[in-house]
């Protein structure tokens, strides 16, 4: 039998550091989180952000961590050293001035600091929530390398946060119309960066959606208690205000063909329709009803809203026992959501250990907190159903380590007579994601590499098709929300260039 | 919005048209084709394939039976209201060639789905032979229709109230007793494409069918409506949702459009009781 760790979802107060672990606002924790700051000895500390209660926040929907006051921003702020050659700035894939965002912000110019990181990003409330800070920006603080780095994903999504409920509301000033029109395909993370850049150097722009709400994996993707929608909802609408068009409900390539939108006056194309296709296991009984793919899952309590149900007409399957197959950020979100759902308990089903989890380490820890268990070293062989055709169960064998494979991670191999079955009614797999062929397909001309990706320059994110471009999760594969914004942002420039000098 | 502008009752009420407003995807549309349509901001996205489009006054038609609440919401729009969202054409379009006879067998409100292929397979040069058929005469719809689509057309009630008493499964089998059908159109129940495959099977006829598993995103996302068709896994939506009728799992479809039942059916009752029906 394979073991599963299980962490008691207890409300212990972690004060090593707020990615993942703050601590549980308390009378007790706030007075001395207010005595260590004015006596000036005491070194600032990096600043936890207060969250829910992991054995509250596991039943509920509601975003997990709180946010910094603006005395805990401001206190967080002036940690940050002011390097001349910052760190932190190579760090970030859209390249925001984060030194000078905190400065701005360590002096209460809070305007003044969102205004400055719209510069270079369009949705800091979005990043400053779902970046992996670790490896960007706070990876490479000078003071991670004594200590804890400045909290820049905390002091971003604070000033997001501030302008929205207190800020003025006052757009940034943007260039004079040209005349030339630019279509974005798709309202994910590029998409929207590509609209925001290309909006504020005077192109006239317009993002096509084929659901009917914008905001790509930002809504049917991300769960609610990591990326409340409102948010997202209102980022959209920052670009709306700024002139952005948002036509949902069009499918390109179905609805309207690449060549067709340029009929129509289109100069330049983005396409960031994202990755988009399930990837199932093909394991025997995988069309038993529970079994779901982790886009289902989550598109229909995220986008759909199918966690208010019956309020919500869609529904959801509300699995009592329930295993997610994956171990990368996708899966988390689907073991919390089902978590949140109601379920006995949630497992986490992984092929390989620990260490190879591709999920950010503050990820599992928020779902290891809530209650989620790992059966790690374990292997789905095949899908039980009864003769309603409903899962019932599993067949599992355990795996063990060998040499390293192509991907540099040890091999996982089966440990021969080990299999065993595991009860469940609710299996949801998260094994990643293909190229979803809908839009490429009916655009012979662009080219592909042979996982159906579209081919683009590095560099400038063009296609081998003239007038459009690329970039996201449909060309590199699923990927992370700011790598994404990181292709648009460079599209967006080449785009600018093509439609001022050509090709 | 995509607006109503016209609405018609058929079979007692219990079956509804709506011709909707919809220029982009009325131009783009082929027989087969299905839409995505929503009705307001909590609502849930079904799918139905379209049963007629006019791309010059940029309108596509639906017709659907009132069978839970989604649809009940349906019901209740008026022309001149409309539904928020309508995603489309989706799916791949039916494969239209002359092959010769062709029989087109529609039940229930499969028979509003059929009338655009019967059509179009007439048009092609086709001989057509339509068989359509309902539970009783009272929700039998678009005899006029399906009558001027098909060369000519055979009429079924199970309970013989109208033409011919009994299965459509009955008449296609004199028809394919003749000898010279080359290709089957199934559209309806599933469990009568089911049986209409059966037999096709026997008299190794060549048989199309139309899916309509559940669905969430209709663009190949989320695989909810996979189906095994030949042993393969197939996503209905962008895969179909035609498949060949020989090579379609029909048991694991029945079972996998049961996986919402419970949920449905409360939900149904409940926005009965709140409407007051």
């Amino acid at each position: 039998m394979a073991t599963c760790h299980r962490k008691a979802a207890s409300a212990a107060i972690n004060r090593a550091g707020d990615r993942g672990d703050g601590p549980v606002i308390t009378d007790a924790w706030w007075e001395e989180r207010m005595s260590e700051q004015s006596n000036k000895k005491v070194k600032n500390p990096r600043q936890a952000m207060p969250e829910q209660a992991p054995e509250v926040r596991r039943r509920n929907f509601e975003e997990v961590p709180l946010g910094y006051t603006p005395q805990l921003a401001v206190a967080e702020a002036q940690r940050c050293l002011q390097c001349k050659n910052a760190g932190c700035v190579k760090g970030c894939p859209v390249g925001v001035d984060i030194p000078g965002f905190i400065k701005l912000l360590a002096q209460e110019k809070f305007t003044e600091a969102i205004r400055h990181i719209w510069k270079q990003n369009a949705l800091p409330a979005v990043c400053g929530r779902v970046c992996p800070q670790e490896i960007q920006c706070e990876g490479e603080c000078i003071l991670s390398k004594k200590g804890d780095p400045v909290a820049i994903g905390n002091l971003e999504r604070f000033v997001a946060d501030w302008e929205r409920k207190e800020g003025t509301g006052a757009l940034p000033p943007i260039a004079d119309r040209i005349g030339k029109k630019v279509a974005v395909v798709g309202s994910g993370p590029s998409g929207l960066t590509v609209a925001g850049d290309l909006i504020q150097k005077g192109y006239d722009v317009t993002i096509m959606e084929a659901f009917h709400k914008p905001g790509g994996v930002l809504v049917y993707g991300i769960p609610e208690f990591r990326l409340p929608k409102d948010i997202v909802g209102q980022e959209v609408h920052f670009l709306e205000r700024l002139g952005v068009k948002v036509d949902c409900n069009v499918v390109v390539g179905r609805t309207v063909s690449l060549d067709e939108l340029f009929e129509q006056g289109y100069e330049a194309i983005y396409v960031g329709v994202g990755a988009g296709l399930p990837r199932f296991m093909n394991l025997p009984g995988e069309n038993l009803v529970g079994i779901l793919s982790a886009n289902e899952y989550l598109t229909r309590a995220n986008l759909m809203k199918a966690y208010r149900f019956p309020e919500y007409d869609t529904p959801i399957p509300k699995g009592k026992d329930v295993v997610v197959l994956g171990a990368g950020n996708v899966a988390m979100d689907a073991a919390r959501t089902a978590m949140r759902l109601g379920a006995d308990r949630v497992r986490i089903v992984y092929r390989r250990s620990r260490e190879e989890m591709p999920a950010r380490a503050a990820e599992i820890h928020h779902a290891e907190e809530e209650g989620i268990e790992f059966c790690l070293l374990t292997n789905p062989l095949k899908y039980l159903g009864n003769d309603k055709g409903r899962l019932t169960g599993m067949e599992c064998i355990q795996m063990e380590l060998g040499e390293p494979d192509d991907s540099g991670r040890r091999r996982p191999v089966p440990k021969a007579g080990s299999e065993f079955q595991m009860d469940c009614d609710l299996v949801i797999v998260a094994v990643g994601s293909g190229a979803n062929p809908l839009l490429t397909e009916s655009t012979p001309d662009m080219g592909l590499n042979k996982w159906g990706y579209v081919i683009t320059d590095p560099e400038t994110g063009k296609t081998t098709k003239r007038g459009v471009w690329a970039g996201g999760d449909i060309v590199t594969g699923a990927a992370t929300v700011i790598l994404a914004m990181g292709a648009g942002r460079a599209a967006a420039d080449s785009i600018h260039k093509y439609l001022t000098f050509g090709w | 919005m995509f607006k109503i502008v016209k609405r018609e009752e058929m079979a007692g009420g219990t079956v509804i048209l709506n011709e909707i407003e919809a220029p982009l995807i009325a131009k783009k549309a082929k027989p087969g084709q299905f839409v995505i349509l929503k009705a307001q901001e909590s609502g849930e996205r079904v799918p139905l394939t379209m049963a007629d489009t006019d791309p010059e006054k940029g309108t596509i038609t639906i017709i659907y039976m009132v069978v839970g609440k989604s649809t009940g919401i349906f019901r209740d729009l008026k022309v001149g209201e409309g539904y928020t969202d309508v995603i489309g054409p989706l799916g791949k379009a039916t494969h239209l060639e002359k092959v010769g006879t062709v029989a087109c067998v529609g039940g229930g409100t499969g028979v509003a789905v059929m009338h655009p292929i019967t059509r179009a397979l007439k048009e092609k040069g086709n001989h057509v032979i339509g068989i359509i058929g309902a539970r009783n005469k009272d929700l039998l719809i678009m005899e006029d229709r399906m009558r001027s689509a098909s060369t000519e057309l055979h009429v079924c009630t199970d309970d013989g109230s109208y033409g011919h008493h009994g299965f459509v499964t009955e008449v296609l089998k004199e028809v394919l007793e003749a000898g010279q059908v080359k290709l089957v159109v199934a559209i309806g129940p599933v469990p009568m494409m089911k049986f209409v495959s059966k037999m096709t099977k026997e008299y190794g006829v060549k048989t199309i069918v139309s899916l309509n598993p559940i669905m969430v995103d209709g663009t190949g996302m989320c695989g909810g409506c996979r189906v095994s068709v030949g042993g393969e896994t197939k996503f209905a939506c962008v895969d179909g949702p035609e498949f060949d009728g020989h090579q379609v799992d029909y048991d694991e479809l029945m079972l996998r459009l049961q996986a919402y039942c419970d949920e449905e059916k409360g939900c149904y009752e409940d926005y009965c009781r709140l409407t007051g029906e």
